[in-house]
């Protein structure tokens, strides 16, 4: 699957290595900042209360 | 040069960029019978793109064992199911790392910077000290070092999750602070990072017991250090009057329905309160959170805001006052 992905993206070796990263690494920012907080909010918490 | 040597010697490595690549195919299945056909498909195009990063992917060997056969379409599949199972993998190590270890950091520096404020916010709203508001001199008893500025006073509690004090506490690290909030709940005080009051305990200062919670791992990690207190280690409560000292006493571990921990006498059911406690109530073991740990202090001293912070966390009260 990332390999058919891989040689959909155009361009020379170079290129498509940077494309690629750019893509991984705009991926990360989009979990870190959106996906992860959200799963987070809906997540039970680890509880440190005594009740 | 060097990416091409590993090239050489696998006739796959090499493609065509956009030029024709049926050509290449078709070039690459007419070779397929000798094992070196890549050399002269490779001196043949002028653009090649090697990928020695890219050798050992299972359809690639596939095509070069069996290229006349491709791969069936549930190989594909199968191929595809277990890519999708490794990236879920790397997600829920990345979620755990990034919960774990990256929120958590940011919420710290969140909590720091909001006590930060906190602080300023209380400094910049008394008068400065001045022949108007002298500070009060402080008695001390006879053979000891420890200002008394008489009977501390005791902040009303505050409404909902409305932040009323700072905890310093230095065993935890060089300028440790975090916020105290009103309440317990963990969507809108515990997992902000910082402390969180129970309602039904007595605020800082007042004879009881002044219990706060706040998270072990995760969610700023306030108190991931809670089991290396020693005896006599000072707990800094500060709030818009001043500075409550704490000193220390003892670590307890409890069952998570434990409520005995945060009553005026912490284990003694109605008994009237003499002295002033703080209670500091956390997840254990780490990162598990099947008991809880419960760190027990002793109130020692108070000072108002205008005789200055204790010399111990001077440095870091507000922005370095």
């Amino acid at each position: 699957m990332y390999a058919a992905l891989f040689g959909i993206i155009p361009g020379p070796l170079w290129l498509r290595i940077l494309i690629s990263v750019i893509v991984v690494g705009a991926v990360l920012f989009a979990l870190a900042g959106w996906v992860f907080p959200f799963i987070d909010s809906m997540m039970t918490p680890a509880q440190v209360t005594v009740n | 040069m060097t990416d091409d040597q590993p090239a050489a010697g696998e006739p796959e490595a090499s493609e065509p960029v956009h030029a024709s690549r049926r050509d290449a195919r078709a070039a690459r299945e007419a070779a397929e019978a000798t094992v070196s056909a890549a050399k002269p498909e490779k001196a043949a195009k002028p653009a090649k793109a090697p990928k020695p990063d890219k050798a050992p992917k299972p359809d690639k060997a596939a095509k070069v064992s069996a290229p006349a056969a491709p791969r069936s379409i549930g190989t594909r599949i199968i191929g595809i199911f277990g890519e999708l199972l490794i990236t879920v993998g790397v997600l829920v190590l990345l979620f755990l790392g990034w919960q774990l270890w990256w929120n958590s950091i940011v919420l710290g520096n969140e909590q720091s910077g909001a006590a930060t404020a906190l602080a300023d916010e209380w400094q910049s709203a008394t008068p400065t000290n001045g022949p108007a508001t002298p500070a009060p001199t402080p008695t001390r008893a006879p053979g000891s070092t420890i200002p008394d500025y008489g009977v501390p006073p005791v902040l009303a509690a505050p409404g909902g999750a409305a932040d009323f004090g700072i905890l310093y506490v230095p065993r935890f690290g060089d300028g440790y602070k975090r916020t105290i909030s009103e309440g317990i709940d963990p969507g809108t005080v515990l997992n902000k990072g910082g402390a969180g009051h129970y309602s039904d305990s007595q605020m800082p200062g007042d004879v009881g017991n002044f219990a706060i919670a706040a998270h072990r791992d995760g969610w700023g990690s306030a108190f991931i250090n809670i089991n290396e207190l020693h005896l006599g280690d000072a707990i800094y409560v500060e709030t818009k009057d001043g500075w409550y000292t704490y000193r220390f006493r003892g670590l307890e571990y409890v069952s998570p329905f434990g409520v005995g921990v945060v009553d005026p006498v912490p284990q003694v059911k109605n008994a009237t309160p003499t002295d002033r406690l703080i209670t500091l109530t956390s997840c254990n073991p780490l990162y598990i959170a099947s008991e809880r740990i419960i760190a027990y202090g002793a109130f020692e001293s108070w000072q108002p805001r205008s005789a200055g912070a204790p010399a111990e966390i001077a440095a870091y009260v507000g922005t370095g006052n």
